[in-house]
C-alpha cells in the first residue's frame, strides 16, 4: 500500500476531534447564512417588532422612530451589532475558516486558486472593533428595558414565554459583549502592571480583568448562544405579530 | 484488537521519497515514538527521526501524525485502532532526512526578539499575581507544531513576513512582563507581522503545551498594537496630554 509522495503531497486529511474537519466549516457556512437571509428578510418586509409588551431585539431602541423614520426601521439598529458580531475575534476564526478559507480546516491545504492570490492577512478595518463594542453596549442596555418590560403586562407583573426568551437572549447578550477580548484589554489587558500604579495592592482593574478573563475562555460558546438566541426571540415576535402563534402565559 | 499496528512512515529526502509499510508488535500503551523505534532497531536501522525525552519535555518529536501535527512520543497507538497510521514530517520545514526537517528558520527568528530589558537591575521585587499571567507562556517546549500548522507559513510561505505563533507567544511573554520595558509593539507590528495572523486558531489547537496562543497572547499583542496604531481617539488623547503607552511602565 505504500504511496509515492513527496514530503507535503499526499498528506491524508487530517481528524481532530471525533468529526471529519470540514463539519465545522460547513455547519458555520449554513448557521451564518441562515442568519444572514434571515436577518436581511426581517429588516427589508418588516417595520415594526413590537407585540404588546414584547420588542424584538432587531427593532431596539426605536432608533428610527426618534429619528421619524418609517421604513426599514430594523436597519437603524441592526447595524451595530453586525459590526460588533463581524470584527469580533471569535467570528473572525469562523469566517476566515468557513467562508474565505484561510484555512478551511488545520493542516488542510488552502485551494489552488491561493497559491496565485498574495495573502495579506486579516482585513485592518477589523482593528476598530473596540469601537464596535461600545455600539454594542449602548444597544444592550435597551434590550435589559425590554426585558423589564417584558414582564409588565396590562394586569401587573407577570411571567409570559416571551418574557423568558427575552430575558435569556440580554442574559446571553450580557455574556457575549462582556467576553469581548478588546474589551479584555480596555479594562485592563493592556497593562503590564497592576501593582504598580496600587502600591503593591489589587486594585479594582484587576479583579475585573481577572473575571473578564474567565469569561473570555467561553467568548465562542457565548457569541453561538446569543446568536441563536437573537434569532430565536425575533421568531417568537414576530410570529406573534403575525397571529401565527399565541403567547403563553405561564403566570 | 489486532496484535500489531500498521504504520506507513515517510522515507525519503529533499529529493523525494514515498510512505514505506512497517508492522509493529502491540504492547500496551506504546506511543508512536516507540513504534518507529521498533521500526528503527529491527526493520529500518538508517530511519532518521529526532528525539530526546520522550516524556514531551523537549519537542523534538514533532511530526504529522494521519495528518495532523503532534509530537510522536504523547501520541497513543491504540487512538488508531484499525487503521494505518501515517506518519510524515512536519510540512512546513524544508526536509533532512524521512521524519527530520530543518527547523532552524526558527531559530533566526528567535535572534530578532529583543532580550527581557528590565527597569531596574536585578534583583528587584514583584509581585507574583502580577507575573502569573506570563507564567502560561513558559510552558513553551519549542516543538514547533504551531508554527508547522499556522496557514500563513504552511501554506503561504509567508516566512519573511511573519515570526510565527511560538514567537507572539515569546513576544507576550516579555512584553507583558510588569518589569520590562522595551517597547516591542512597532517591531510585532511590522517585521513581526502581527497582521498575517487571522485568529483561526490552529495554532492553539495543536499546542501540546495547552498554552492559549491565540486569546492570551496574539490577541492581546494585537490589541495593544491597535491601541498605538489603529485607534484615533487614543491617539489624539494621547498626543493632547503627551502621554506614553500604558503598556510601558514610565
Ligand atoms: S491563529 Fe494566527 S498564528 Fe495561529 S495558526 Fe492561525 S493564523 Fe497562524
Ligand atoms: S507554543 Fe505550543 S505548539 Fe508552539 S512551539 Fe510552544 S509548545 Fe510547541
Ligand atoms: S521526545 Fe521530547 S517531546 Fe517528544
Amino acid at each position: 500500500m505504500a504511496q509515492t509522495s513527496q514530503p507535503g503531497v499526499n498528506h491524508p486529511k487530517p481528524r481532530f476531534g471525533k468529526m471529519p474537519y470540514w463539519v465545522e466549516p460547513v455547519f458555520t457556512l449554513i448557521a451564518f447564512s441562515g442568519f444572514v437571509i434571515y436577518a436581511l428578510w426581517e429588516v427589508l418586509f418588516h417595520n415594526t417588532g413590537t407585540y404588546h409588551n414584547y420588542v424584538s431585539p432587531f427593532f431596539s431602541p426605536d432608533i428610527a422612530g426618534w429619528l421619524g423614520v418609517h421604513i426599514l426601521t430594523a436597519l437603524y439598529v441592526a447595524w451595530m451589532p453586525f459590526v460588533f458580531r463581524f470584527s469580533c475575534y471569535y467570528y473572525r476564526k469562523e469566517y476566515y475558516r468557513a467562508f474565505t478559507f484561510h484555512p478551511f480546516g488545520c493542516a488542510v491545504p488552502e485551494p489552488k486558486s491561493h497559491q496565485t492570490r498574495p495573502y495579506k492577512g486579516e482585513w485592518k478595518i477589523n482593528n476598530l472593533h473596540r469601537y464596535t463594542w461600545f455600539l454594542a453596549v449602548f444597544v444592550l442596555i435597551f434590550l435589559w428595558k425590554d426585558v423589564v418590560q417584558a414582564f409588565i403586562f396590562p394586569n401587573g407583573f407577570g411571567v409570559g414565554v416571551g418574557s423568558l426568551i427575552l430575558l435569556v437572549n440580554a442574559i446571553l447578550l450580557t455574556g457575549y459583549t462582556f467576553s469581548c477580548h478588546a474589551w479584555r484589554n480596555m479594562i485592563g489587558g493592556r497593562k503590564d502592571c497592576f501593582s504598580c500604579t496600587a502600591h503593591g495592592k489589587k486594585p479594582v482593574s484587576y479583579g475585573i480583568w481577572r473575571r473578564v478573563s474567565a469569561l473570555n475562555v467561553f467568548h465562542g460558546w457565548w457569541a453561538w448562544a446569543s446568536m441563536f438566541s437573537v434569532w430565536i426571540a425575533d421568531l417568537y415576535v414576530r410570529l406573534l405579530i403575525m397571529g401565527v402563534i399565541h403567547d403563553v402565559r405561564l403566570f | 484488537m489486532a496484535d500489531e499496528f500498521i504504520l506507513s512512515i515517510f522515507r525519503g529526502d529533499a529529493d523525494g521519497g514515498q510512505e514505506v509499510e512497517y508492522r509493529v508488535p502491540r504492547v500496551e500503551g506504546m506511543v508512536v515514538l516507540d513504534a518507529v523505534h521498533h521500526v528503527q532497531a529491527h526493520e529500518a536501522q538508517d530511519l532518521a527521526v529526532r528525539w530526546n525525552c520522550k516524556a514531551a519535555h523537549c519537542g523534538s518529536c514533532s511530526a504529522e501524525i494521519n495528518g495532523v501535527p503532534k509530537l510522536m512520543c504523547k501520541t497513543r497507538l491504540d487512538e488508531y485502532e484499525g487503521q494505518t497510521v501515517h506518519i510524515q514530517p512536519m510540512k512546513t520545514f524544508p526536509i533532512i532526512k524521512d521524519l527530520v526537517t530543518d527547523v532552524s528558520w526558527n531559530y533566526e527568528v528567535a535572534k530578532k526578539i529583543p532580550a527581557f530589558h528590565p527597569t531596574v537591575a536585578a534583583p528587584f521585587r514583584m509581585q507574583q499575581w502580577d507575573v502569573d499571567r506570563i507564567q502560561e507562556f513558559h510552558h513553551c517546549i519549542e516543538c514547533f507544531l504551531c508554527q508547522d500548522v499556522c496557514h500563513v507559513l504552511r501554506d503561504h510561505q509567508e516566512k519573511s513576513q511573519y515570526y510565527g505563533p511560538r514567537f507572539m507567544v515569546k513576544m507576550a511573554e516579555f512584553e507583558m512582563h510588569p518589569m520590562d520595558r522595551a517597547d516591542r509593539i512597532p517591531q510585532i507590528k511590522n517585521e513581526g507581522g502581527i497582521g498575517l495572523c487571522n485568529v483561526t486558531k490552529c495554532c492553539t489547537s495543536v499546542c501540546p503545551q495547552h498554552i492559549h496562543i491565540t486569546d492570551n497572547a496574539i490577541i492581546p499583542l494585537k490589541e495593544r498594537v491597535a491601541d498605538r496604531y489603529y485607534d484615533p481617539i487614543r491617539n489624539f488623547f494621547r498626543k493632547l496630554g503627551g502621554k506614553g503607552d500604558e503598556s510601558q511602565p514610565e
